[in-house]
Parts: C-alpha cells; structure tokens; sequence
C-alpha cells in the first residue's frame, strides 16, 4: 500500500473506459452529422446539367457550341466532386468536439467528469460510506423536486434546466441508490434471511424507481431492477433468480403459445419431476411441486390480465412487435426495422465513418441516443461492433473480478451495484437494436449522448477506480 | 462459490447472444444490405442528348427541342375543379377524369404522366395557372424536331417505350423514349447514348439530401453519336415536291459508293406531326388511312413487277450466256407467236429488224422473249436453266433482302424452278410457259430500292455496293462497312447494254428525258397492274417506271422512279427522273417547263375513280 495512488489504479477500466468515450464522441458526431452546403450546390449544378440536355439548339453551330457546354458542366461536377471529397476528409478533431454539437457537449461532459474523478480519486471509503443514505436522500430529494420544478421533454418530466445546461436527475439517483444498497447491505444488522433486511432493500430500490415511473421514465426505472443482483451475491437464496427467469420464460410462452398448451405442459412437466425425483430421494415431499405447479398455472393465467390490463397498448405494441406477433415494420415495428437494417447492412468491415445510408437518411429516430449502435453497426461493421461488445465484457468482468478481491463488503457491493447497471444498460440497448429486446428508451453508457448519463457512469467508474486502487485498506 | 461468478457468467451469456445474433445479421443474412440501399439510395438517371440527324452536306435534318409533360402525384392533389383544369389542357372533363383515376389506379404516390409533350407555347399558358392545382407539375424533357418537312419515311420517329420494350431490353425504364422505324429506330443505340446515373442519399421522408457517397458511385452519361447521312438534303427535298399529288417513289443512289442520295415516298407527312401531344392521334389516322397509306414507305416495300426496265438484265445474262451478242437480230412483226396460238404484241412495226441496241431503245417484246427462250433452253432442262438465270438475277440484290440500313423492307419476288414445279406440276412447263419474265411482268418482284440498286450496277459495270444510309458519325466509329458485290455478269458485256440505255434517251422512248450536256442512260417501263376491287381483280392504268444513270461515263446517280398508274414510263417517271439528274449535277433546274408540269401535274383524278364506285377506263 505503499506504491502511490497511480501505480495502483486500474489502468485496464481506464483504458476500456477511454476508448469507450471516444467511441461514442465519434458515433455522435456521425449520427447527428448534416451534409454540408457544397453538397447541396452539387446538386443544383446537376440540374443545369440536366437542362442544358433540353436546350432547343436552332442551328448547327449553336449545337457544337452547347456540346461544349456540357463537357464543361462535366468537368465543373467532377471538380465540385473532388472539393467534396476534400471537404469530407479535413473533419478534424475541432470538429467532432465543437462545442454547438452533440458530440461537442459530450466531450464537455467527459472532461467534467475527469475533473471531478480527479478529486473523487482521493477520497476516503470511510466518507461515502458515512454519507451513502445522505447521498440517497439528495437524490431523492432532486427526484421529487421534478414535480414541481422539472422541465417536460418529449412528455416525460425528467429534466431540471439551469442556465441552459439540463439535468436528468434520475441518472444520478443511480449512484445514490448503489451507495444506499451497498450501505444497507453491508451493515452488521443486516441478514438477507430475515424478511426485515430484504423489505427494506427492497424499499431502497422501490422508491426512486417509482418516483422515475410517475415522471413517467418506465426505461429507466426498469434498470433499478438491476440492483436485485447485489442482493445475491449477498446471500439472497438463488431460488428467487431462478423463480423470476421462470417467470420471464412463462410469460413470453404464454404471449407466443395459447396457454391452454402452457398449462398441460407445466402439469406434464412436473408429474415426470415427480417421476424421477420421488425414484431417487424418497424424502422429498410431492405437495412443493404442486405448490410451484398451481402457482406457476395462476401465473400463467393471470399473464394475460396483466398483458392487457395493466401494461399500456404502447408496451403491449413493443411486445407484440419483438415477438413477432405483430408484422408491422413501418408503424409500430418500424424503428427496430430499421435498426436491423442499418445493422445489418454494415457487413464485416462496415461502410465506413460518416458513409452509413441509413444513419445519413435519419432513417433511425433517436440514433445519437438510445438507437446509437445502429451506427456502430452500419458504419463499423461486425469488427466495429463485436469490438465494441468485447470492450464492454472486459469492463464488467474485469470489475466483477476485481471486486472480489476486495476487503471492504461495502466497496464490494458498490462495484457490483454499478457493474449491474452497466450490464444491464448494455443488454437492453444493444438486445432492443439487435431486435431481441423490446422497445425500452435508454442510452448505452459512455457512447450514447446525454449529458447526465455519461456524467453518472463517469462518476462511477471513478468511485469504482478508488475504491480498487484501496482494496486492500480496511477503512 | 457461485455468488463469485455468476453476474461474469450473465455477462458472458449476454455477450455471446448479441455476438450471435451480430453474425447472423451482418455476415449471413445479406437482404439488410439490400434494404438499405432501396431506403436510402435514389438512383436518378442523366439522360444523354439524342444525337443529331445530319444530311451529307451537314445541313442538320433533326435535332431536339424542350417538351413538358403534366404530371400529377394523386395522393398530393386537392379538391379542385376538373372542368376548370380540362379547360386549361384542352381536354374534355371525362378524359381528364379517366387519365386521373387510371393514374390513381397505377399508385397514389408515384408520379403519373396526364399530358406528354406539351409544347413550350402551350407550356407558359399552362404554368402560369398550374399553382392553383397541388399534386400537379410539368417535368421537363427532350423532344425530336425536325427541321424541315421531308423524309418521314426514313427518319422515322421515336415515342415513349411501352411494356414490349421493357421486356425486350431491361435498359429502358417506364417513361423513356425509344426510336420507333427508320434511321431512329435503326441507329436507336448510338443515337441515344448510353444513360448515366446520379446516385442520390434520400432521408427517411424520401427527400434528397445530397450525393450518395460524394458521387464516387455516379455514371457519367455516354455521349449520344451525331450521324450524317447519305441523303442530299435538297435532292429529296425537290423529290418530295415532284410527287406533289401522285403516288409514288424515287430511289436515288451514289453507284460508286452505294450511298441513298434521295428515298421519296409518296404521299408522305410532316414528320413534325409525331412530335408533341398530338402524336397518338396523329399517327392513329396515318395508320388508318388505307387508301393513300403514307407509313408504307414504297420505295423500300412496295413490290412490283419491273416492267420494261427488266428487259436490260435479261439482255445482260444473254450474253453473259452467249446466246445472244451486239449483233443478234430478229425479226418483229408487231409482236410474235412464242408457241403454238400464243402471241406477243409488240408496239414495232411490222417488219421490223432489231439488233440488241435497237431492241433496248425501241424496247421490243418480242426480241427479249426469243432471248430468254434461249436463256432458258441453254441448259440441259428447262429447270437448270431458270434456276441460272435466277442465280445471275440474285447477284444483282433481287429476291432477297438488300441488306441496308433501315428495319423495314420486301425481298421481291424471282421464281426459279421449284416454284413452276410446284405450280405446274415437274417437267409440265418450259420457257414459253414462262415468257412473261422476260418484259419484267410474270412471277418477277422487285421493289424500287432493288431496281435502282441494279441500274448502280449496271452504272458501275458490274458491281453494287450495298445501298445505305449512314455516312458518318462524329466519334468517327459505329459504322457498318458496306461490301462491295460483284455481278456475275463480265463487265465487257455492259457496254452494248449501256448503249442502247444511252440511246433510249437520244431517240428512244424517254426522249424527254433529254439534258443538254449530260448523257443519261435509262430505260422506260409501263407496268400493267392489277388490284382487287369489290372482291374482282380489277386492271388499273399501268404504273410509269423509269430507271436511269448519269453521267454515262463516271456516274454519279442512278434512280429508279414510278409514279403509280401514270400510264406510259415516259410521261411521268422519265421527266422526274430527269429532273432529279439534273438537279443532282446542276444544281439547278433550266427546264422550268418540264419541272411545271411535273410540279403541278396531279393524279388525283385517276386514283379517285377507282374509288368512286363507278365502271372506269384505264389507260387514258
């Protein structure tokens, strides 16, 4: 522990975590880039050209004389042709970070955020340990402020704007509930077997996720759901990951399946568990399968309540759309379409920066943010796009990994927490462009665009690159 | 131990989905590239000009002129007043409404041609009130113009491409246009280029919004070819007006390079007529119009029986075979018996002695028939002979295709032996059965670019060379090399011939003919001819043929004219032809009289009685 603090930091997050940045600073910059003006008069001069065809040419001479004229529009259109190419090829780093652009304010944000890593990198575990559920408060607090002093964008109010810089505050409240999480379970009273432990972790998570979905923001609120996964590296019984995944399966069968087939194969299913089980463990009690089985039956049946009653026709629609009960790919399963088709189109070695047709086209809605590895795909292709998945597994792994080395249960459920959140981030955005998730609005960390987001995950990394760089310190 | 390693292994599980999934969209399925170039590529063809039509002097005979066609995207239109805008087109409200709906019908959103080729006359009038109609606008394009109003027939004209065409050659898309007869259609590939493409990037709202990729993927346009013809812009200009009110043709010829120099057609039409909005209508009535028929062009398709002139080539395989020479005589008696009761009349008085000369410039029947009795009988059987004489006939070009440049055309008619076998049973006919052949009007066809092309032979001493319609082009390639073919007759065997063609304008039958300073060398014909009238075949007044040559030394035309029904060779196709020669070396015409009464002559009467439904007199 005598090394100093830069010796110990963890250089391969840094790294994924830098090359994960600029990435996005690069995907931004193409999604939102317009062709320029040259472009434009290209395309008038084409027109003249088109029109010198019609001339009505009264005499021979005059003919020769306006043959001419075309060769020269020819060589006007090449040469404007070539100006374009140059024009294409001096986009320069001062363009990609220009400050009217989005890619602009997403270099602003990451330099905001080194900034504040800086000190966040000598802080003490001991300090945000004391102040987690302060740190929970505020944000909770910000979150119930919304109500009254949140800005309304695209109809949900998610946003405080101060001095032109807006704020989503339920990006942060990430980091507040990790750090309450991270408290609660690492406190000496606390026992995930007692009902008392697990309600009120469960309420650290219920509270903003309800306050996001009243906004209403339901895709962020979701990732909140994440958090459950410290609950069982903590020591949550497995049986309740394994009831939920159950469940998510049961679900889907019964929206794809009539669930008349549904229930006679549970029923099918358990007597031969029974079957085999009863054969060989003759003290297992046969009434715990009928419990799961008619529990799982009531289940089943009430998924179509559910479905229909309590999901909104939007949801059901992004359902129906991704199961593939719904053909429908220009209305309702138009954007995951055209996802695909970007994605798809890119090929191995992808069409090339700024060369991607459907980026270009605009013809993905909300590509700078929830839709941004569809020009990953188009533009980088398989190489771009399985690199950009294999950063983010060696980020996650390299985190999880690390913190099992760690001394301190506090630090440990903090990296967990905020490796949650990032796995779960990057399964919904990358399934839902891949068309495998259902339509759920929220950003890729550090590529997507949005302030908010990248500084929240920034904060994070940096927590995290502390509290690693001080593994091995009990405070 | 597995709360260690359980989130790395979700982790792990995810990323190998996606990864999956990433190879199986990106590297096997292969329609997504596909999709995103339909959604975001718009293929934009550039339109070469159409070349130019030149006559061989480089006067310009075609070139082109704006047109605008009225389109209409239904889906964008409002309600407006139909009566108001038929109106404004010219059209009565019910066509209007049936061109709408036939265009809704085709798609709601694709652009529909409601008028094509409005002028650019009518275009100002049209523009100026169209911002009151939404869904409608005027696109603009490239129309023919022709600059003066002569050969129709072999121009030929170009329209939109229809669903045949399309198939036939995936090159056109809906809309185009495609050269439809003569040069246009001939040449259509070199006349119109070769189409490029701008390759533009769309949004999703299908607009424009710059070049795909900086252009790199465009197709520059290949220049279309200007072409110069033989045609000798005045030569046929003063056909044309020779055959003011006749039926009709002249075919004139270069011997020496096998170049048309005029192809009248008559009657004929503006070619300026199939341009513009009017062009399906206008056509409908040339086509429908059956008895003056000006889209038949008659110099290259009408087949006649030869007549007279026919008499040379018949005097030209005699002595090729031997069976005659300069000195042959017979006798003529106002004609002869061939066989047993059968007589030939012949217009030479009685007594008559005529050697091969004489014969050709007085034109006597009964001198060709002896020869080509013996032509016929110089071989071991009636059939080799008439298939030798056949074989002489078909180096000259007849009874088959010529080969020249033009899509349309009638190979003629000359029988041989398997055909009189089949007609009179084998061995049941002999040369006087067939002893029409021998004044050109039994079986033997021919059309007039046929007869003209053996008189260049018979100008050039014995070979021809393909008769064509091309003589340049700008970029200097494209062009066929027309052969020359050789007769299979010997050149020394044309002298006594063109003699006695020489003499039939001296002091023969087309005396009238006559141009101080200029020897022309010609032979009449007067064509009997038969149609069928009210179901009966009727005889009409014969058609007047003339071929010639001139000058007899070093020819530089040769023609054939016939004037439908004009009676006797020299009344009408004599002068013409004559006129035409003189033109051609003079440049210009001294014998105002004669060109008058060509200019002014009509025919009209005479073909009016046929159809006036009353009993007539030929021959008048």
């Amino acid at each position: 522990m005598n090394k100093p603090l830069f010796y110990r930091l963890d250089w391969v997050v840094i790294l994924c975590y830098l090359s994960l940045v600029f990435f996005g600073l690069i995907n931004i910059f193409s999604s939102t880039y317009n062709t320029n003006k040259s472009q434009i008069v290209d395309l008038q001069i084409n027109q003249n050209y088109n029109d010198r065809n019609l001339l009505p040419n009264e005499f021979s001479n005059e003919i020769d004389e306006s043959i001419d004229k075309q060769i020269n529009t020819q060589k006007v259109i090449q040469k404007n042709k070539e100006v374009n190419k140059q024009h294409n090829e001096i986009i320069s780093f001062k363009q990609l970070i220009d400050i009217n652009s989005l890619s602009g304010k997403h270099f602003i944000v990451f330099i905001v955020s080194i900034v504040f890593g800086f000190f966040i990198l000598f802080i003490r575990t001991q300090f945000f340990q004391q102040l987690s559920y302060l740190i929970y408060f505020i944000s909770i607090l910000c979150l119930i402020g919304l109500f009254f002093f949140g800005i309304s964008i695209n109809s949900a109010t998610s946003w405080y704007i101060i001095n032109g810089i807006s704020i989503q505050p339920s990006e942060l409240a990430k980091i507040g509930a990790v750090f309450a999480l991270s408290r609660h379970l690492s406190d000496f009273n606390t026992d995930l077997k007692k009902i008392g432990s697990l309600i009120k972790g469960i309420i650290l998570i219920l509270v903003p996720s309800v306050l996001i979905i009243l906004q209403p923001d339901p895709g962020s609120a979701i990732i909140f759901g994440a958090l459950f996964l410290i609950f069982f590296r903590e020591g949550l019984s497995f049986r309740y990951l394994i009831i939920s995944i159950f469940g998510i399966i049961l679900f889907i069968s019964t929206l794809l399946f009539s669930f008349n087939y549904i229930i006679i194969s549970i029923a099918c299913i358990t007597l031969i568990i029974i079957f085999f089980v009863k054969k060989s463990y003759k003290k297992i009690k046969v009434s715990t399968f009928f419990i799961y089985m008619i529990s799982s039956i009531i289940f089943v049946l009430s998924v179509n309540f559910i479905f229909n009653s309590i999901f909104e026709q939007r949801h059901r629609d992004r359902f129906n759309v991704i199961l593939g009960i719904v053909e429908d790919t220009k209305g309702l399963g138009y954007n995951i379409n055209q996802s695909k088709i970007a994605i798809g189109s890119g090929g191995l070695i992808g069409k090339g920066f700024l060369e991607g047709t459907q980026t270009k086209g605009n013809f993905v809605p909300e590509q700078q943010t929830d839709y941004i590895f569809s020009t990953v795909g188009e533009e980088w292709g398989f190489i771009g796009s399985f690199g950009l998945i294999i950063v983010f597994l060696i980020l996650i792994t390299r985190m999880l990994n690390q913190a099992e080395k760690q001394s301190n249960i506090y630090r440990r459920n903090f990296i967990y927490g905020i490796s949650s959140l990032i796995l779960s981030h990057f399964t919904i955005n990358i399934g839902m462009s891949l068309g495998l998730v259902p339509t759920i609005g929220i950003p890729l960390p550090f590529i997507s665009s949005g302030g908010s987001n990248l500084l929240a995950f920034s904060l994070m990394i940096f927590i995290y690159l502390n509290f690693d760089a001080n593994r091995l310190n009990h405070w | 131990m597995i709360r260690k390693y359980f989130l790395q292994i979700f982790t792990f599980i995810i990323v190998f989905t996606f990864t999956i999934r990433l190879i199986q969209l990106q590297l096997i399925n292969s329609d997504y590239k596909f999709l995103s170039e339909n959604n975001a590529i718009l293929e934009s063809p550039i339109f070469p000009e159409r070349g130019f039509i030149y006559d061989r002097n480089n006067k310009i005979l075609v070139a082109n002129q704006p047109g605008y066609d009225l389109m209409v995207i239904p889906e964008n239109t409002n309600k407006f007043d139909s009566i108001e805008l038929g109106k404004l087109l010219n059209l009565s409200k019910n066509q209007l409404n049936l061109r709408l709906s036939k265009a809704k019908k085709f798609s709601n959103k694709i652009p529909s041609i409601i008028l094509s080729e409005i002028s650019t006359e009518e275009h100002a009038f049209i523009q100026e009130k169209l911002w009151n109609y939404k869904g409608f606008y005027l696109q603009r394009k490239s129309i023919r113009k022709y600059f003066h109003d002569i050969g129709a027939n072999f121009l030929g004209y170009i329209s939109e491409v229809n669903e045949n065409d399309i198939n036939k050659d995936p090159y056109y898309q809906p809309g185009e246009l495609i050269g439809r007869q003569g040069i246009e259609k001939y040449y259509e590939d070199i006349l119109r280029g070769k189409k490029g493409v701008n390759f533009f990037q769309k949004d999703r709202f299908n607009s424009v919004i710059g070049s795909f990729q900086d252009g790199i993927h465009d197709i520059m346009p290949k220049k279309a070819t200007h072409i110069t013809l033989t045609i000798d812009l005045e030569l046929q200009k003063y056909g044309e007006s020779l055959f003011k009110n006749k039926k009709g043709g002249i075919v004139a010829i270069e011997p020496e390079t096998g170049e048309i120099l005029a192809l009248v057609s008559a009657p004929s039409y503006n070619p300026n007529i199939l341009v513009g909005r009017e062009r399906s209508n206008n056509y409908k009535k040339l086509a429908g119009d059956t008895i003056s028929k000006p889209l038949f062009d008659r110099g290259l398709q009408a087949q006649y029986s030869p007549g007279s002139p026919f008499k040379v080539l018949n005097a030209l395989i005699g002595l090729q075979e031997g069976v005659i020479n300069q000195n042959t005589e017979y006798s003529c008696n106002g004609g002869h018996f061939y066989a047993k009761g059968a007589f030939m009349e012949c217009h030479c008085k009685i007594g008559t002695k005529n050697n091969l000369i004489s014969a050709i410039y007085q034109s006597c029947n009964t001198y060709f028939a002896n020869t080509y009795k013996k032509i016929i009988n110089s071989k071991t059987s009636s059939s080799k002979g008439v298939d030798s004489w056949k074989n002489h006939l078909s180096s000259f070009g007849l009874g088959a295709y010529l080969g020249y440049d033009l899509p349309i055309g009638k190979p003629g008619f000359i029988p041989d032996s398997k055909y009189y076998n089949k007609w009179y049973k084998k061995d049941g006919w002999k040369a006087p059965t067939i002893i029409s052949n021998s004044i050109g009007q039994g079986e033997v066809l021919t059309t007039p670019i046929q007869m003209a092309n053996f008189t260049a032979a018979i100008a050039n001493r014995g070979y021809f060379i393909t008769p064509h319609f091309i003589k340049s082009t700008n970029d200097n390639k494209n062009i066929k090399v027309f052969k020359k073919n050789y007769t299979s007759i010997d050149s020394i065997h044309f002298k006594p011939v063109i003699e006695g063609m020489e003499k039939v304008v001296k002091n023969g039958t087309a005396r009238i003919a006559k141009i101080n300073g200029i020897n022309i060398c010609g032979k009449t014909g007067t064509v009997e001819n038969f149609i069928k009238l009210n179901g009966k075949k009727t005889q009409l007044t014969d058609h007047s043929m003339f071929i010639a040559f001139a000058p007899k030394d070093n020819p530089k035309i040769a023609l054939a004219v016939f004037v439908e029904n004009g009676y006797w060779g020299s009344r009408w196709a004599a002068p013409i032809a004559s006129l035409m020669i003189e033109k051609y070396l003079n440049n210009n015409v001294k014998r105002k009289w004669l060109e008058n009464r060509m200019l002014n002559g009509s025919l009209e009467s005479e073909y009016s009685k046929y159809f006036s439904g009353k009993s007539f007199k030929i021959n008048e």
